[in-house]
């Protein structure tokens, strides 16, 4: 409640600003204006709409796969940890505006580079968190399994996987709200739809409203998406104090 | 002897956490260990469970099952499926881990919770499904680890008169360690004295008296006092100083 009040006293600000001419329509157009936008443009952003958040839907559920594959095979073999942790960590320091067009070179200006493009950004949230979460098992409860004899992948399925559960969702979530930024990227460095595409048109013509609008879509996707994976996580991991009902301390 | 560690030691680098310890045990008795904070009892428990080696002395003793401090049940788990988690361990489905558990159900007095998670049962309820789990590891040995030593007074008398009970149900060779002389006096057919860091016997008492025993009988009054004075405690319990810069 407190954050719509907020947003609407922001927009409320932004419009008395645009309206009294403080600042340049074509640089800041004002909330009504990108309003009007979403609403006349609403055939070319509602399909754009529809093809980002595909892209995203596909990234992000690569990631996952990709995330829980490095991460359980990172927990349960030293070989792999060691190699694969240090090109983990280095992936995420690639610079994804320099090499979205390499990536459109290869794969071309279909659905697989921005596929890719979301998955690179999004998966490693999701491995270290998930590894860590394996790892940060309650000593007591490890030696209680070893005393009974259970065996590495009932360690595994019994112990370590449901303890990971509460941090692997925490990796999702960050995922989730950045997978949006990879698409938009992908777009940008060659697309011919999408919102990303559509924002970096509408920049150029200087329809600065259209392209708030497509930021506004963005920004609700984003936003989806990250409640989307909250909502399951509290059903799923319904024994931590954060899903309480109450929602905790 | 069914259990028995001889001249153990044991040191986790330069802190030598039991030296020379011998702890004997028959079959069906329960032998209490007692003794401060940090004189290596869980380390004890350890070694019967396997789960560690020592460094000199020799372990024997059949399976063991271990009911840790704190009753280790897995918070994301109902009670059903944390008192059948040793089955499960063992490669059983879930469905027959849960109908093992539950035939116990009635007689732990857990019938009603068996879908509650931990955070749901009271502190009482909690060590019993620990027990039962640890029961249901179908071992002949139980160590169990200060089982009642998060609860309060009252309850900790209830649980003690129930677990005397039920091992006279199902008799298995016990090794429970406390800091608590009382709760080792009441249940035990043997206390195993151990001093601070590093942790030696100091003595070892046999207590020979008919069961049930209750905290007022004199016997046990007796015995309490003389396992007290062999502490080098005051006869009123007070906490022991700990050594400066343990920050408890």
């Amino acid at each position: 409640m407190a954050a719509l009040a907020l947003v609407l006293l922001a927009l409320l600000g932004w419009e008395a600003i645009v309206r009294a001419g403080i600042v340049d329509e074509l640089l800041l157009p004002a909330p009504t204006g990108v309003a009007q936008a979403l609403w006349s443009d609403r055939s070319i952003l509602g399909e754009d709409l529809l093809v980002t958040t595909g892209e995203v839907i596909l990234g992000l559920a690569a990631a996952l796969a990709l995330g829980a594959a490095l991460g359980f095979s990172m927990h349960l073999w030293a070989p792999v940890r060691r190699t694969l942790r240090p090109l983990v960590i280095g992936s995420q320091a690639v610079p994804i505006p320099v090499v979205a067009p390499l990536f459109i070179l290869v794969l071309g200006f279909g659905l697989a580079p921005k596929v890719l493009m979301v998955a690179l950004i999004c998966f490693f949230p999701v491995t270290i968190n998930l590894y860590d979460g394996l790892r940060d098992v309650d000593p007591d409860a490890r030696k209680l399994l070893r005393s009974l004899d259970a065996s590495r992948w009932r360690r595994l399925t019994l112990l370590e996987a449901p303890s990971a559960l509460p941090a692997t969702f925490t990796g999702i979530k960050i995922a989730a709200a950045v997978a949006v930024i990879g698409a938009v990227f992908a777009e940008w460095a060659g697309s011919d739809r999408g919102l990303g595409h559509t924002l970096l048109i509408a920049n150029g013509q200087l329809e600065t409203a259209r392209a708030f609008a497509a930021t506004v879509l963005l920004f609700a996707l984003a936003i989806a998406l990250y409640g989307l994976f909250a909502l399951l996580e509290r059903r799923v991991v319904d024994w931590t104090p954060r899903t309480a009902p109450r929602g905790g301390p | 002897m069914d259990l028995e560690l001889t001249s153990v030691r044991k040191a986790y680098g330069d802190v030598v956490a039991l030296d020379g310890v011998t702890v004997r045990a028959a079959a069906n008795e329960t032998v209490a260990v007692v003794g401060p904070s940090g004189c290596g009892k869980s380390t004890l428990l350890e070694l019967i469970c396997g789960l560690t080696e020592p460094d000199a002395g020799t372990v024997s003793s059949p399976p063991a099952a271990l009911m840790p401090q704190r009753d280790g049940l897995l918070p994301w788990l109902s009670s059903l499926d944390n008192a059948g988690l040793a089955l499960r361990a063992r490669g059983a489905s879930k469905r027959a881990a849960r109908a093992a558990a539950h035939e116990h159900f009635e007689a732990f007095g857990l019938t009603g919770f068996e879908r509650s998670r931990p955070a749901e049962l009271s502190g009482g309820m909690r060590q019993r499904v620990a027990f039962l789990r640890t029961l249901l590891a179908g071992r002949p040995v139980l160590c169990l680890d200060e089982p009642f030593g998060a609860l309060d007074a009252l309850t900790r008398g209830q649980m003690q008169r129930w677990l005397a009970g039920a091992l006279e149900q199902e008799p298995r060779t016990v090794v429970l360690v406390t800091h608590d002389v009382e709760e080792a006096v009441l249940l035990a057919d043997r206390i195993v004295l151990l001093s601070p860091r590093p942790g030696t016997v100091v003595e070892t008492i046999e207590v020979d008296l008919p069961r049930p025993r209750a905290r007022t009988d004199l016997a046990v009054v007796e015995l309490r006092e003389r396992a007290l004075r062999a502490l080098g405690e005051p006869a009123v319990p007070h906490p022991a100083p700990e050594p400066s810069g343990s920050g408890r």
